[in-house]
């Protein structure tokens, strides 16, 4: 999957749960999901949570908590793809 | 006020329901499919739409608890009525508070939770399981909605939880720590809510093939319980601080009154120490410094089970009024069921709704009274059709599992 695809099935899980419109709207590999998505740092769980069942990979703790920005997100679910 | 009901969502329709006689009492395939002995409940009717209107996208998902669904309702609605806006880019409001109560909060979603755990799955719980199942789950919910900066907090006590709430707010209003409180209480639906009733034998089995008959407060039928769930929400003010801002004002809190049996003296964890609930109710009216013989009526707890007489024993004597002399006696129950933890604000907003317009509303399934009942009162004190009346006073008493009582003096203004 090219990572042009990747960002677009991102796109769709963080969705319901951004509450800034406009950086959602520019978002980019350098989108940060709390400064600028202004996600609520519960639901990066949840967001990790619909990442898994999107892709069928689990993330391990470690990855979790690096993964703050698109950008980081994105590797992650490389990685794991890869892995499998 | 607000309000979500088996008989009526919302202010208006609630009105309109209770004046009516309204039963919201139905039968529901799924506690028979699981063999409950009562298959018959009351479940208030939120749709989608409703429920879309009042939560966000974000808020209703993996959301899956009815009893802080039905309190947000009912608390955003109350705080509407009572003239405020709810807008979540305004300051917080450190002068409203809020005391919402409940029994046990998200019962659906803790069994979901447990499930999932115990297959080995702890993490895919998800980040709203604990917000959903915590005790204060519906005042973190609301506090949230409605920006409140005073005391948040959920209190329990079991069937008393309700009407404590308001008297907690009501204290803390007298302390002068706050100028508005929300007060109510909510309570979940369901099997996994209702089961351990059932189990208690408490819950009536002998109604099935006719719901609407089945809740039967003082009748010399009753034969247990009807549970409902639901929730009611109040906005309690200072006088000064609703003056001010000319706020729609329903009835003034004269006082009230919170005490337990200790279960002694005939009280255990299920029954009332009826020495206490004598006690309770006139206290009430000493804190609310009026005398027995000015109240008008009352609302009481009277759920249907044979302990009914027992309580209008209580008023009874606690009043030092019977027979003709005693107030006019309803019971909303029987149109809702026991709704459980939520049963007391959702009775407390049923007894301002009587005071500001007026009128008792009919107790159903009620025409057989029970004979010692009868020994007490007359039957004319139990309505069984709308009355209009001139009411300046009606007392409001809750009792609950643990031997705790709750009793407010209501005074028309």
């Amino acid at each position: 999957m090219t990572r042009e695809k990747l960002i677009t099935s991102l796109q769709k899980i963080v969705k319901p749960y951004i509450q800034d419109q406009i950086a959602f709207e520019n978002l980019n590999e350098e989108t940060d999901f709390i400064n600028d998505l202004k996600i609520n740092s519960a639901n990066l769980i949840d967001i990790i949570l619909d990442l898994e069942d999107e892709f069928d990979i689990e993330i391990d703790d470690e990855s979790m908590e690096n993964m703050l920005s698109v950008k980081s997100a994105i590797d992650i679910i490389e990685n794991k793809l890869a892995e499998s | 006020m607000g309000v979500v009901a088996p008989n009526a969502i919302g202010l208006k329709n609630f009105l309109k329901a209770i004046k009516k006689g309204k039963s919201g009492i139905k039968f529901h395939k799924k506690l028979k499919d699981l063999k409950f002995s009562c298959c018959i409940g009351g479940v208030p009717n939120v749709s989608e739409e409703i429920k879309n209107k009042y939560l966000t996208p974000l808020q209703l998902k993996g959301f899956n608890s009815s009893g802080i669904l039905y309190g947000c309702i009912a608390g955003m609605d109350a705080w509407k009525d009572a003239g405020f806006k709810i807008d979540s880019r305004t300051e917080t409001d450190y002068s409203s508070g809020m005391v919402f109560g409940t029994g046990t909060s998200g019962v659906e979603k803790f069994r979901d939770s447990i499930y999932k755990l115990d297959n080995l799955k702890v993490k895919r719980l998800g980040s709203n399981v604990v917000l959903q199942t915590m005790s204060s789950g519906i005042s973190a919910y609301l506090g949230g909605i409605l920006g409140l900066g005073n005391q948040v907090t959920s209190n329990s006590s079991a069937c008393t939880t309700g009407t404590e709430a308001l008297l907690m707010g009501f204290e803390r209003i007298r302390f002068g720590k706050a100028s508005k409180m929300l007060v109510g209480s909510c309570s979940d639906d369901g099997p996994y809510i209702w089961g351990g009733f059932d189990a208690m034998r408490v819950m009536t089995y002998k109604y099935n093939d006719s719901p609407e008959k089945g809740s039967r407060p003082m009748s010399s039928d009753a034969s247990g319980f009807v549970p409902g769930s639901g929730a009611g929400a109040l906005v309690l003010e200072s006088l000064e601080s609703a003056l001010k801002r000319k706020a729609k004002i329903y009835a003034e809190v004269l006082g009230g009154n919170l005490n337990s049996g200790g279960q002694r003296n005939g009280g255990t964890l299920t029954s009332p120490n009826s020495k206490a609930v004598q006690k309770c109710i006139s206290d009430a009216m000493k804190n609310a410094n009026i005398k027995s013989d000015e109240i008008d009526a009352i609302n009481g707890h009277l759920t249907a089970t044979i302990k009914d007489p027992v309580e209008i024993e209580n008023w009874s004597i606690s009043l030092g009024r019977k027979g003709k002399g005693f107030p006019f006696i309803n019971s909303l129950k029987s149109m809702v069921g026991h709704c459980l933890a939520a049963a007391g604000a959702i009775e407390n907003v049923a007894t301002v709704l009587q005071l500001k317009h007026q009128f008792i509303f009919p107790n159903l399934n009620c025409s057989d009274v029970h004979p010692d009942i009868l020994n007490l009162i007359p039957k004319e004190k139990i309505p069984t059709k709308m009355t209009r009346a001139k009411l300046n006073i009606i007392a409001k008493a809750s009792f609950g599992f643990g031997d705790v009582n709750a009793c407010i003096i209501f005074k028309k203004y």
